[in-house]
């Protein structure tokens, strides 16, 4: 079923399509430290792709090597059909991969609404004098801009807080304000590390619905870390299992909860 | 109306001037300090910097002319032209851009995640390199600088508050001038950081690298971007106080004369900068009129610092900085 070209449509009727990014035999080396092993898999339009594992898998790692973050020691990064050369972060971010991060990182001086907006950077072609002066293409653009920015805070249920600076904020709503961001400069890969770390039940709940719900509405391709395995089960099409950096799995929730590595690594071997 | 109390209005209106010119300079550490925190010590040598890049340029001097001579055997010391103030004024912003960039791609590229002290103590080697060099450019004598901005007495001032009071204010038009400019240099930077992609761009590297990185700012070109600012602000402040009081190696001076003004606003407050300035200002001029003769004179020297002790005793942060909240 996950070979052919085309895509697949999964159980509950959605499209999954081709391949939007192929990681190929990465391998990550840290001095002699081998945090990922000779790792491939792929990344389909359209679906919701999880990377789990225990606790030092190399989850993170792989994470940011996508974004990134980490360049690989080995192996080849293609994204929508091309060899991606070694890139900064911010480039990867300009090629259209949204991240967020397990330690949120949000700009603590600015409000809501303009941690959003930063979102839209790389959208931006306007001038510097044009922007200063509001006219031309910069209000063309800005207008533009804040109406997605807008579609996003009113889509995330964050506008009683838009004008909050977010260093006030609970915890929970500065995860979601984090994915609002990223969301706004409606990514190619939207990339969540860890979207669940930290959170209580209820949290957890709203926090899964809207990663659906993004999924859905803007058919955004989301790649996500977790560590919590049964949200992970009910959240994803596909899932990678990593363990001490190999992979161990690959497949449907289903074939990767019956696979007896996966069984291993979370509940441990039992050594007769 | 008291001639004491027209005499003292007259000393608090020149103060709020010479506020503006220590503003001007505290505005330079006070955006790097905000973009990068670096305490960038350099500030003071960079509006030197300029102002003698400007003066050199303007005179058409060669730079480098001593060093040439003395390897080649030339004598060459002027290209022979002069050049008219604005586009020399256009040419050395070039150069301070280029300086902005040298300074990010040789130096603080390579400190990124360095401690605060460190990075410091790189900004004490810049100030101390870039004296050198700038004696070694252009020479260490004294300069005129005149870049056709309006000096001496302002005759308007000076006859009407003769007719209001009988008593003319002497309030010199060089720090008219200075005052408008810096409120047009101020309004343009709360533009430039509150409504542009660019000034979102800063503030958003100010306050986290790695969000900064994942929504696809590139952290170096922001970077040099500040310095370049920074710069334009120096070579403001070059150009004021060198109209002033002439273009000489003191000029670096000044520098800790924006010490005091950034412990009372504040290193974060672009605001601050400018209250602290006027506090500094009037405050100096006012203490040294009313109790000077008193404590013998030339107050002015360490007035602001005993201010800026006092405000670091009871208020840290400064008058604009941010709280500093410790939870335990």
């Amino acid at each position: 079923m996950l070979d052919q070209a085309e895509g697949f449509v999964t159980a509950d009727g959605r499209k999954i399509g081709g391949v939007v990014m192929e990681m190929k035999n990465i391998t990550l080396r840290f001095g002699g430290v081998v945090a990922i092993k000779d790792i491939s898999f792929d990344i389909r339009e359209g679906e919701i792709r999880a990377i789990i594992g225990p606790n030092g898998a190399g989850k993170s790692s792989m994470l940011n090597v996508i974004s990134g973050f980490y360049t690989p020691s080995e192996g080849e990064v293609w994204f929508r059909g091309k060899k991606r050369p070694p890139m900064r972060p911010y480039e990867v971010a300009r090629q259209g991969i949204a991240r967020t991060f397990q330690n949120i990182a949000l700009f603590d001086g600015m409000s809501v609404l303009d941690n959003v907006m930063t979102g839209r950077l790389t959208q931006m072609k306007a001038g510097l004098f044009s922007q200063a002066l509001w006219k031309g293409r910069a209000e063309k653009e800005e207008i533009a801009n804040r109406e997605m920015v807008e579609r996003v805070i009113d889509f995330l249920e964050i506008q009683h807080i838009r004008k909050t600076p977010v260093s006030r904020l609970p915890y929970g709503l500065k995860k979601r304000v984090e994915l609002a961001r990223a969301l706004a400069a409606q990514p190619k890969l939207l990339l969540l590390d860890e979207p669940m770390a930290g959170m209580n039940v209820e949290e957890k709940e709203d926090m899964c619905r809207f990663i659906l719900d993004v999924n859905d509405e803007f058919g955004t391709t989301i790649a996500l870390i977790e560590h919590d395995m049964g949200v992970v089960m009910d959240l994803s099409d596909r899932v990678v299992v990593m363990d001490y950096g190999k992979k161990i799995g690959d497949g449907p929730p289903d074939e990767v909860r019956s696979n007896p590595d996966v069984i291993d690594a979370y509940l441990g071997v039992a050594h007769d | 109306m008291s001639d004491q109390f027209l005499f003292a209005a007259e000393v608090t209106l020149n103060g709020l001037m010479s506020g503006v010119l220590y503003a001007l300079v505290a505005l330079g550490f006070v955006l790097i300090y905000k973009a990068s925190g670096i305490f960038n010590y350099a500030q003071g040598v960079m509006a030197l910097f300029a102002a003698m890049t400007l003066v050199g340029i303007m005179d058409g001097q060669v730079p480098f002319s001593h060093l040439i001579n003395a390897i080649f055997g030339t004598e060459i010391h002027h290209f022979g032209w002069h050049l008219p103030g604005l586009l020399a004024i256009l040419l050395t912003m070039v150069v301070m851009a280029g300086l902005a960039w040298c300074v990010q791609q040789f130096v603080m590229r390579h400190l990124i995640g360095q401690a605060p002290i460190i990075l410091f103590m790189a900004t004490i080697g810049l100030a101390y390199l870039l004296e050198g060099v700038a004696d070694l450019m252009w020479g260490s004598e004294i300069r005129k600088l005149d870049v056709g901005l309006p000096q001496g007495i302002n005759e308007t001032i000076d006859s009407v508050t003769y007719g209001m009071f009988g008593y003319g204010f002497f309030i010199d038009n060089l720090d008219i001038v200075a005052t408008v400019i810096a409120a047009l240099l101020v309004i343009a930077l709360v533009i430039f950081s509150q409504y542009t992609k660019q000034g979102r761009a800063m503030r958003a590297v100010a306050d986290d690298h790695q969000a900064a990185l994942s929504v696809g700012i590139s952290l170096n070109f922001i970077w040099v971007m500040v310095w370049s600012v920074a710069g334009f602000v120096a070579l403001v402040a070059g150009i004021m106080w060198g109209t002033k009081s002439g273009v000489q190696f003191s000029l670096s001076l000044i520098a800790l004369k924006a010490l005091p003004v950034l412990m009372l606003g504040g290193f974060t407050s672009i605001p601050g900068a400018i209250v602290g300035g006027l506090i500094i200002g009037v405050g100096e001029k006012l203490f040294d009129f009313m109790f000077g003769p008193m404590l013998g004179g030339a107050t002015e020297n360490w007035f602001a610092y005993v201010l800026a002790l006092l405000f670091l005793v009871f208020r840290p942060q400064g008058l604009f900085g941010d709280r500093i909240i410790e939870r335990v």
